[in-house]
């Protein structure tokens, strides 16, 4: 009991997150009732203050305090949960702007959308928090459900509905195969807390069982995060979904995936062997899994993106690409693959979703996601061509744009590591994704609109909106300082326990 | 008494019909009672294992967990294929296919 009163100062943005929660959930039902004039004001205003704290919460218990494990060890709360939880805070901040925007998400309800966003924020805090097996699952599935409920949400829309079903079976099975993983991994180390699991494992050698489990925990996890065999769903999904429930899912859950791979590869099945760097325990080569998982994802994520036609499928495929690209940095088995997974994500956040948001506002005027829709956009919104010109960039890795940071932190950690070839896959990738990154500039600027095409008009919030994504990855290079910040702390990661 | 073997190759045996089920059928109706039997067998080698590993009470609470998350999911899952029914009058999973490429 004492221990849980200890834990709740340390648990404040998910606190603050729960608090809204139950805040827009009770003012949902009451203007439901008697509609305000304003009331949909009311209910993103409310999610916003919440978003808000638990954002300035979440910066400001960076840094602050030791790490620590909350609730009989159930979370950890150290640099690896202090530096994701302002990624999730700002994610979902920037993608309830973005619904505000969106002409899918005009006259609909949006009550339980908002009361869904913040449990999925809260729920991906608990994933990279969590150091239980049982924790790991729990804070999984939350963030799943949520996830297929907000992808279904247009409830007439057929494609809505179809990418919910697609997203809700393939989740499931998933889930359900690293269930079967997590069950053989209990009863071989007899203990369900990561600590445990990491001391029985270093007493004997496992050799196939072991690497058995890991696979379908890698279901479990490549699903989450995207990567290739486990991304079949993510085209589809991403296709048929709201586009701010895209934007978010590219994001938000990925990033999670992220730290719970970090928290059971390097916590769970390796121990610390000195200068930041860790040695895999039980004898499984799980380095090389990873590596094999990220090169197909790449790969794969890179050459299907060149084939598309849509944009929401394409930023799908290239989503899947920048997952192979961080697992690149997985494979480190350093601290130094913790820091720049931790950095790319806080970069990719930015220029990924300022790429949704102008497929948000383009399909404002066209009405469409087809890439062919956006010829002669250079000369009816200048404005708008050249935010997706330096998101594109950005996303490229092109300097002086924040994305070429994000790259370079991966790549000089795969190559400190010794993993030299895998860093030549990774360049070879970056130059087939330029391909297609272009050809939507190409269009844009380039190809003539057939009609006559009238000036596109924006709104102050759709241009705020724009100036928030874009100066990040203009300034990328005086990112540099808060970043430093962020990654020296997550050194804190391999000390505990 | 049953040895520990026994348990865990009737999980192993669920698991394997479970993913059966899955790769083959194709209403997502008896898609998700595959799912059911992964989740399942999962749960068997949960309490299997709590009960012949020393001092391990965990995996009995990780399988009430299982249970009751397996229920939430299933109803949303049930409620996305009632919604899907209505306007696609139908729960075949081959013609749930517009989004493909």
């Amino acid at each position: 009991m004492s221990d849980a009163l200890q834990s709740l100062p340390r648990f404040l943005p998910e606190l603050i997150l729960m608090g809204a929660l139950a805040v827009v959930i009770v003012a949902d039902l009451l203007t439901q009732r008697r509609p305000l004039k304003n009331s949909t004001d009311l209910l993103n205003g409310i999610t916003l203050v919440g978003l808000l704290g638990a954002l300035v919460t979440s910066w400001q218990a960076l840094g602050a305090g030791e790490a620590q494990s909350l609730f009989a060890s159930m979370l950890a709360d150290d640099g690896l949960l202090g530096v994701f939880r302002p990624i999730f805070c700002l994610t979902s901040i920037v993608v309830l702007l973005l619904s505000m925007r969106s002409k899918e998400l005009e006259g609909v309800r949006l009550g339980e959308m908002l009361a869904l966003l913040l449990t999925v924020t809260a729920a991906l805090m608990w994933m990279a928090g969590s150091v239980n097996l049982v924790m790991i699952y729990l804070s999984l599935e939350t963030v799943s459900v949520a996830s297929y409920l907000m992808v279904g949400y247009l409830s007439s829309d057929r494609l809505s509905n179809e990418a919910s079903l697609k997203y809700i079976l393939f989740g499931a099975v998933s889930t359900g195969a690293m269930l079967f993983g997590l069950s053989l991994l209990y009863g071989m180390t007899g203990t369900l807390d990561l600590y445990g699991v990491r001391a029985a494992l270093a007493e004997g050698t496992f050799g196939p069982g072991l690497l058995f489990v890991l696979i379908l925990v890698a279901a479990g996890i490549g699903f989450k995060i995207a990567a290739a065999p486990f991304h079949f769903w993510c085209p589809d999904v991403y296709t048929g979904a709201p586009t701010p429930v895209t934007a978010f899912l590219s994001v938000g859950p990925k990033a999670a995936g992220f730290a719970i791979l970090i928290r059971f590869f390097y916590l769970g099945l390796a121990e610390p062997a000195g200068g930041g760097a860790i040695a895999p325990v039980g004898g499984a080569d799980w380095q090389m899994l990873l590596m094999i998982l990220a090169v197909i994802t790449m790969t794969l994520g890179n050459v299907a993106a060149l084939l598309q036609t849509n944009v929401k499928r394409l930023l799908a495929y290239s989503s899947i690409a920048h997952a192979g690209t961080m697992l690149m940095a997985a494979c480190v088995l350093s601290v130094e693959g913790v820091q720049a997974i931790a950095a790319y994500l806080a970069i990719y956040l930015f220029m990924n979703l300022g790429a949704f948001a102008v497929v948000i506002l383009a399909h404002r005027v066209t009405g469409s996601f087809e890439i062919g829709s956006y010829a002669g956009f250079w000369k009816r919104s200048p404005l708008l061509t050249v935010a997706m010109g330096i998101f594109l960039f950005s996303l490229m890795g092109i300097p002086p744009f924040a994305g070429f940071l994000a790259k370079w932190y991966v790549f000089a950690a795969v190559i400190n590591a010794g993993l030299g070839w895998l860093a030549v896959i990774g360049v070879l990738n970056a130059a087939v994704a330029a391909f297609y990154y272009v050809k939507i500039l190409r269009v844009m600027v380039i190809d003539e609109d057939a009609g006559p095409a009238p000036a596109l008009a924006f709104s102050r919030l759709d241009l705020a909106l724009l100036v928030l994504l874009v100066v990040p990855n203009i300034l990328g290079l005086l990112f540099w300082g808060s970043l430093d910040r962020v990654t020296e702390y997550s050194q804190t990661l391999l000390e505990l326990g | 008494m049953i040895p520990l073997e026994h348990y865990l190759y009737i999980s192993a045996a669920l698991f394997s019909l479970g993913v059966f089920g899955v790769l083959t059928r194709r209403n997502a109706v008896n898609v998700l009672m595959s799912i059911e039997l992964i989740f399942n067998s999962a749960n068997i080698n949960l309490v299997a294992f709590s009960r012949f590993v020393e001092g391990a009470l965990g995996g009995q609470v990780f399988a009430l967990l299982v249970i009751v998350i397996a229920a939430c999911e299933a109803a949303v899952a049930l409620a996305i294929v009632m919604s899907l029914y209505r306007v696609m009058k139908n729960v075949n999973l081959d013609e749930a296919a517009e989004l493909k490429g």
